[in-house]
């Protein structure tokens, strides 16, 4: 601590710094012990928050895996390959974290909606996005699907190309070189990522209200119960929320750092 | 195995590869040696498969491998930063290339074995290869490599991450391997001892191209570009054998040189057919018989003055009256103003001498 007060800039940072410290972790624990354990237990058992905690956690682990199966691929490319126009697919990764994401809601009801032509195609195949489940999780995906692409770009990035060379010299095909070494030496970083996409996913608000008032994830249960019944209702969901996404944070943090050496 | 590339060309980003003509014999140690930037490593990843020319072939064992992918070439590839699988313990990095083969659990145990006592790997076969010193970590590289038995090892730059005494011991285990295994190998270095030390024969690399291909002894005695000559630069390099000595001294005798031949005193624990090399800086030319503590004094005669502008390199035949290959030459490096103070010219009888400690034995 002494070092932090060892002269007045380092004093004086401190103080300002706090501040910030203490406006994110003042109101996160005055909502997750504002009520017992007993009324949180309570409220976890309530039919309504029950089933709207589950469907979010559902959605957002869906949304998940579907980053994953395209995201890893992506992110491989991304880390290897020099593709002309590579900037841009990179910039559109990230695009969604920039965009408001209650239009990005708007954007994807422009495509997906009822009346629009991929909307319909998928209404053939029985599929449909406006107030579904299917719904939620592509608004969840599109917001937060940069998370696990970056991470696990980052990831291969840090595993050394000869690595693979070298497993092809000892008689790797490509998708053994790429499944026994890339993947397990990149595991890491694609497992923060996709934690830290599908924490996001569940803490998705704006996108999904446009899509699928109802069926209700936990972030528009927590809206929805301010409005209709004010502080007291929507407070003890919203503590059962923050508390899920910090048992989620834990777990990114208990995944140990990168091997020491990678090449 | 034999290697043979004919009118290679490569273009990979800055490297580029131009007309390379290589042919490389069954067992042979072949040494491709070039300042960094050459395009060495690029040829031996071409070699493996790894890229594929724009032009040019690549036959091993008179089959034509060019548009074979790099896990069918049957290759031994070892990287200067070794490139293990950190993830994998050393004895799981041996067994990589046999679990691919499809090998029995019985079988890659024996193999890897038998490669990791011929390698002293046997007390590291449970560790991570994070704990390995360098040294340690080429060696279960070169396990690795050779525990497929590949038809061809390629090594590129295996001994410049390590530190000279390491580097040292690593070079005379290559040798020893292939003296055991007589696998053919293509090492890439820019360090002419090494390439000296290992090498049946030498390419010469500069700018993606091969501008000179030879033993040793050619590279050094008849550069053909001013490029070779002053890669290599301009030194005295022996091969012959040790033999014991008194007084913490061995003597070197040169090959070549006769029964009567010169030996110069040195220093150094190996024994045994080795090569010597006497920095030109070192070598202490006089007219009159030297009278110091320099173990090694011999009289000569002038047979070449050459002015390289700063430095001017006296080639000194001993005997004085000896022809090649019975006489040997050495070449001192002095400074313009002792040339003219000695006034020194061709035909000239001169002394030279130097310690025994300026005689590198490798």
């Amino acid at each position: 601590m002494r070092v932090l007060f060892a002269n007045r800039l380092t004093a004086l940072f401190s103080a300002l710094g706090a501040l910030l410290v203490l406006f994110v972790v003042v109101p996160l624990a005055r909502t997750v012990t504002a009520s017992s354990p007993s009324l949180l237990w309570q409220t976890l058992l309530d039919a309504e928050v029950h089933s709207a905690i589950s469907l979010t956690l559902y959605a957002s682990f869906i949304a998940t895996l579907l980053a994953f199966i395209c995201g890893v691929p992506l992110a491989y490319l991304l880390a290897r390959v020099d593709f002309p126009g590579k900037g841009v697919v990179e910039g559109i990764i990230d695009l969604p974290v920039v965009v408001p994401h209650s239009a990005a809601g708007i954007a994807l009801l422009m495509v997906f909606g009822r009346q629009a032509p991929l909307g319909q195609a998928f209404g053939l195949l029985g599929l449909r996005f406006v107030s579904t489940v299917p719904g939620i999780v592509i608004a969840m995906l599109f917001v937060s699907l940069s998370f696990l692409v970056n991470a696990a770009r980052e990831g291969f990035e840090a595993v050394d190309p000869r690595m693979e060379r070298v497993a092809r010299t000892l008689g790797a095909s490509p998708w053994e070189a790429f499944w026994r070494v890339s993947f397990p030496l990149a595991w890491r970083s694609i497992l923060s990522g996709a934690i830290m996409m599908w924490a996001r996913g569940l803490s998705e608000f704006g996108a999904v209200v446009i899509l699928a008032y109802h069926p209700m994830v936990a972030p528009v249960l927590i809206y929805q119960r301010f409005e209709s019944f004010g502080l007291a209702y929507a407070q003890p969901v919203a503590a059962l929320m923050i508390l899920i996404c910090l048992v989620a944070f834990a777990a990114l943090r208990g995944i140990p750092r990168k091997n020491r050496r990678m090449r | 195995m034999s290697l043979q590339v004919t009118d290679l060309w490569l273009d990979l980003g800055e490297f580029h590869l131009r007309e390379v003509n290589l042919e490389v014999v069954p067992g042979e140690y072949f040494v491709i040696l070039g300042p960094t930037g050459a395009g060495k490593t690029v040829l031996l990843e071409t070699i493996a498969g790894l890229h594929f020319p724009r032009r040019g072939h690549i036959f091993l064992n008179g089959a034509d491998v060019t548009r074979v992918p790099p896990e069918r070439r049957s290759i031994g590839f070892v990287y200067q930063d070794y490139a293990l699988f950190p993830h994998l313990s050393v004895a799981e990095n041996i067994a990589f290339g046999l679990r691919l083969r499809g090998m029995g659990q019985k079988a890659v145990a024996e193999r890897v074995d038998e490669i990791s006592r011929r390698l002293s790997l046997h007390s590291l076969l449970q560790r991570r290869p994070e704990t390995l010193s360098g040294g340690e970590a080429q060696r279960v590289a070169l396990a690795r490599a050779l525990a497929i038995e590949p038809s061809i090892l390629l090594l590129d730059e295996p001994l410049s991450a390590l530190d000279p005494q390491t580097r040292e011991e690593l070079q005379r285990e290559l040798a020893r391997l292939h003296r055991e295994l007589g696998t053919t190998t293509v090492h890439v270095t820019h360090d002419f001892e090494e390439a000296v030390a290992l090498a049946n024969r030498i390419a010469v690399m500069n700018q993606g191209q091969i501008v000179q291909v030879g033993s040793p002894e050619e590279i050094f005695r008849r550069p053909e570009s001013e490029f070779v000559a002053r890669f290599v630069g301009v030194r005295n390099i022996f091969r012959g054998e040790i033999f014991p000595g008194d007084g913490g001294y061995r003597w070197f005798a040169l090959e070549g040189a006769g029964r009567q031949g010169l030996r110069i005193a040195v220093l150094t624990d190996l024994s045994g057919s080795v090569h010597a090399s006497i920095r030109p800086e070192d070598v202490v030319l006089s007219r009159e018989p030297l009278h110091s503590s320099m173990r090694n004094s011999f009289r000569g005669r002038v047979v070449g003055i050459l002015d390289r502008g700063a430095l001017i390199y006296v080639t000194v035949r001993v005997p004085p009256d000896g022809v090649p290959p019975g006489a040997t030459d050495f070449v001192c490096a002095i400074t313009r103003p002792s040339l003219e103070e000695m006034g020194l010219e061709e035909g000239g009888e001169v002394f030279i001498a130097f310690k025994a400690s300026a005689v590198h034995i490798f």
